[in-house]
């Protein structure tokens, strides 16, 4: 029984000896889609982090909001490829979570980014952004800054069945102090966090209620073509718009007085803490857990009493996008 | 009972085509005379080159040698449209119409006529009346029974899709109208009724190059049959002067005819 | 073919019953709009009213002028996967000229045209003389023109645009009501197509096209030039779609047009023009892009959740196609 014995120290020595001598740790980044900003900032702020720790940094994405089928694939390929940690930013919660279990059987980190998956343990780690929390905080102020008048409530929604927007909106609910179905709120439609769509969305709702006086979006270019649609219709005046994400963009539509307040967001600071998380385990192989919450800040120029807020000074400071 | 030399100049003309298809021949020096005012049908068997032949005289291809007359002028098609424009028109096997358009539109298709005067030229406008009126004469003219130019062909019956067929190609035809097995989709009575339609276009002074392996038809509404075996012709026989099954067995090779010079 | 007194009287009877089938199939979706606004104002007393209706208008006039373009190709038995995407590089670029490049409105928007232009006939160029599929071809520029709009504006929207670029998102008053010059420059551009197809020769050539392309080529018709100058005419349309979507949202948006493919060839199938080609009025796009924006408003009104939407506009695709094919084969057999 000499020979097994042999072999496998053998074996294990090469495996240590080779990992030490790694020359370059190779991690990988898969978001969800291309085209929003609050991902490409992420991916931008995750190649420079890990540029200036000399890590190789392979990235992906899906095709769309909810495109499981392309994570999964770049999972796949990326710990094919010898990637020895992936962040990924999960478009659908519970649909990634095979692809994440044999990833991590395979002695891969994985660490989700932005959105837990579903369970949350299935990730070594998560770096997230409370989205339940963000939408949380607009609703409290909403309700602060409507100082108990009878609010008309509408809520420019995601998609239907995409975690991200289901948090923010409950959170929007439960931070406003109502429940689902409530009479207040007046009108319910989905944008796909699209301009055009928002402002069509705005359009229908204020022919169904005129008077609506309060609008949650589920983020800025939602709430810009909301804007838009509330301008052309002589009520900007007496509607509150609020949202989520805290780009630049957004930023200055608050200081603008398009959108009273937002919960603002930290891509970068996902990505550097990601990378790092990453690059570590790489090189060490010591494994980060747990859930770091990157923070969500409300930003508005009109604070309220009994919520904690910050202006735009700061907001355009921390904000990502252009 | 091959045809002697002709006393009469034949409209169309052609001498020693030759067509190859890598190593098949499908013309190996095939002569065709179409004299004026007559129904000349062309039959052979699979492989006797009588499509290819027919392709030629319809510029729908060009042979590798061999000389094409018209009206006694040497000709070259580089294509159909260069056949239609010195007046050889083909009624296609398949008739190409489009089944969704109207009468009318069929007869004039890539040739509508636009309105007069400025709406014409520069907005290019149609003359929706006159190429309807045009159309409708036309085909009165061939005592084909359509009762209306807005209908469209595909709810017209086989028989009188065919009728719109010819009644284009003898609309625009100046010198020949060839017809590439004008009743092979028809029934015995529409049958009939396109031989005849078939006999006015004759009527009307344009020689008809008819093409069909549809022997009763042939022998019923030809004047003389050209007789096309392995890419060449092999006899010339009018319908009085041979049986059917004559005519077929030139055809099949079963009975070799000596061809006079 | 010669009939008697007697028959020729019955047949003509019988062309009647064939004409009135026509027109039923023919104005099928307009009744579906019809009803179905019908329904919607029963619901709500809004529905009717001058600012809903404009309103409705204006949310359709950037899909129902790609839909012309759209409609065009599909007569000829194409179709244009690339349409949203050339849309939004179309209001990238003309945006960006104006903003980054401080170009004038006319000459800005003129260089995103030039560039839909160009997609379209790019389209046109692979089918003809490559001879791909349009299905191919339009899927693969499509992802071209997706990644060319995110590279070129690193994913941001453009906003500040100058004043004359968004003019027709300006409104004018008709009986009280504020209906955008885009509206009446949407009617306008269906109006012209609309003759064009009927009265020109061109205009026919592209049904005969779609309906019989041999035999359109047998008659001399040059339909490499056709399908060359439909694909382009449509990146033309795409063209003004960018400059009304620019115009209605205020920005230049590069995530504009994503689902606007899907939505124009619904418009197109809804308004009963044929997928398989040769068969369609162009009015019948617009009629069925109105009833898709009928069915998102009213049933807004109505506060019915999103996702139904889009429930009943599958429905109704495929109620569309089915009565169409339905209506058409009883009338040939009548």
């Amino acid at each position: 029984m000499q020979t097994p014995r042999f072999l496998v120290a053998l074996t294990l020595a090469g495996g240590l000896s080779a990992w030490h001598t790694q020359p370059q740790p190779v991690i990988g980044l898969i978001t969800k889609t291309e085209t929003n900003p609050f991902f490409v900032k992420m991916r931008e702020g995750a190649t420079e982090a890990a540029g200036a720790k000399g890590a190789k940094l392979m990235t992906a994405t899906g095709r769309f909001d909810g495109d499981n089928a392309s994570q999964v694939t770049a999972i796949e390929n990326m710990v094919a490829a010898g990637a020895k940690a992936i962040l990924i930013t999960p478009s659908d919660t519970k649909g990634i979570v095979p692809a994440i279990r044999k990833a991590r059987a395979a002695g891969v980190l994985v660490i989700a980014l932005d959105s837990p998956a579903d369970p949350e343990d299935a990730t070594d780690a998560l770096f997230a952004t409370d989205n339940f929390k963000a939408g949380l905080l607009i609703g409290q102020y909403a309700k602060a800054a409507m100082a108990g008048k009878p609010a008309k409530i509408a809520t420019l929604d995601l998609n239907p069945g995409v975690t991200v927007g289901r948090l923010r909106h409950d959170g929007f609910l439960k931070g406003y102090g109502i429940k689902e179905g409530d009479p207040s709120i007046v009108c319910s439609a989905d944008t796909q966090g699209d301009q055009a769509k928002g402002q069509t969305a705005m359009e229908n709702c204020l022919q169904r209620a005129p008077d609506t006086n309060v609008v949650y979006t589920v983020n800025e270019p939602a709430a810009a073509g909301a804007y838009r649609a509330i301008r052309a219709a002589g009520r900007e005046k007496q509607v509150l718009v609020v949202s989520v994400d805290g780009g630049c963009a957004g930023i200055r539509n608050i200081k603008a007085g398009q959108i009273a307040a937002t919960s603002q967001q930290y891509p970068l600071r996902m990505a550097s803490l990601g990378v790092e998380a990453a690059v570590e385990y790489a090189r060490s192989g010591r494994k980060v857990s747990g859930t770091t919450d990157t923070g969500v800040t409300l930003i508005t120029d009109k604070p309220m009493k009994g919520v904690d807020s910050k202006d735009t000074a700061f907001g355009l400071d921390a904000c990502w996008g252009r | 009972m091959t045809g002697g030399p002709t006393t009469v100049p034949p409209v169309l003309q052609a001498r020693n085509l030759v067509k190859r298809y890598g190593h098949v021949t499908a013309l190996d020096g095939a002569d065709l005379d179409l004299l004026p005012g007559e129904i000349l049908a062309v039959i052979g068997d699979n492989g006797a080159g009588k499509s290819t032949l027919v392709k030629a005289l319809s510029g729908a291809l060009v042979p590798d040698e061999g000389e094409i007359r018209l009206d006694g002028a040497p000709v070259k098609f580089h294509g159909p449209r260069d056949a239609r424009r010195h007046g050889i028109e083909t009624v296609y096997q398949d008739l190409a119409v489009a089944p969704a358009m109207t009468v009318a539109e069929n007869l004039f298709l890539g040739r509508e006529r636009r309105r007069p005067g400025v709406l014409g030229s520069v907005f290019r406008l149609l003359d929706k009346p006159r190429m309807m009126a045009e159309a409708a004469s036309h085909l009165e003219s061939l005592q084909i029974g359509i009762r209306s130019m807005k209908q469209p062909v595909e709810s017209l019956s086989g028989g009188q899709r065919q009728g719109v067929a010819v009644a284009r190609s003898a609309a625009f035809a100046r010198h020949v109208v060839i017809m590439d097995e004008p009743t092979a989709a028809l029934g015995v009575k529409e049958s009939g009724m396109v031989l005849d339609l078939i006999r006015r276009v004759r009527d009307k002074g344009l020689p008809v190059l008819l093409v069909s392996h549809n022997m009763p038809h042939v022998f019923d509404v030809a004047d003389r049959i050209h007789i096309a075996r392995l890419g060449k012709r092999v006899a010339v026989v009018k319908p009085g002067e041979i049986s059917m099954a004559d005519a077929v067995a030139i055809m099949t090779g079963a009975v070799r005819v000596e061809k006079d010079s | 073919m010669r009939a008697g007194a007697g028959s020729l009287a019955r047949r003509s009877a019988v062309g009647e019953a064939r004409d009135h089938a026509a027109i039923l199939a023919a104005s099928g979706p307009f009744l579906a709009l019809l009803l179905a606004s019908a329904f919607f104002a029963s619901q709500s007393d809004r529905f009717l009213s001058g600012p809903n209706l404009s309103l409705i208008l204006q949310q359709v006039v950037v899909v129902g002028v790609i839909a012309i373009g759209q409609t065009l190709v599909v007569l000829t038995a194409g179709i244009d996967l690339s349409c949203g995407m050339v849309m939004a590089l179309g209001s990238i670029v003309m945006s960006k000229a104006a903003v980054d490049h401080g170009l004038d409105a006319s000459s800005a928007i003129a260089c995103g045209i030039l560039v839909t232009i160009a997609f379209g006939f790019l389209n046109g160029a692979l089918i003809t003389f490559v001879r791909l599929p349009p299905f191919i071809v339009t899927l693969g520029t499509l992802n071209i023109a997706f990644a060319i709009t995110q590279i070129y504006s690193r994913s941001q929207t453009v906003s500040g645009l100058p004043d004359g670029m968004v003019v027709l998102g300006d409104t004018f008053t008709v009986g009280g009501t504020a209906v955008t010059y885009g509206t009446v420059l949407m009617l306008m551009l269906y109006g012209v197509v609309w003759v064009a197809l009927r009265e020109t020769a061109t205009g026919r050539h592209l049904y005969a096209l779609g309906n019989n392309a041999e035999a359109t080529r047998l008659m001399g018709i040059s339909t490499v030039r056709l399908i060359l100058a439909v694909y382009t005419l449509a990146g033309l349309t795409y063209g003004i779609a960018a400059l009304l979507a620019v115009a209605r949202t205020g920005v230049g948006d590069p995530q504009a047009g994503q689902t606007d493919n899907l939505d124009s060839i619904t418009a197109v199938v809804l308004g009963g023009t044929s997928l398989f080609g040769g068969r369609g009025v162009i009015l019948g796009s617009l009629v069925g892009a109105l009833i898709v924006g009928v069915f998102r408003n009213g049933l807004t009104l109505m506060g019915v959740a999103s996702v139904y939407q889009i429930l009943i506009t599958g429905i109704l695709v495929i109620l569309a196609v089915a009565t169409d094919q339905l209506s058409r084969r009883k009338a040939l057999r009548s």
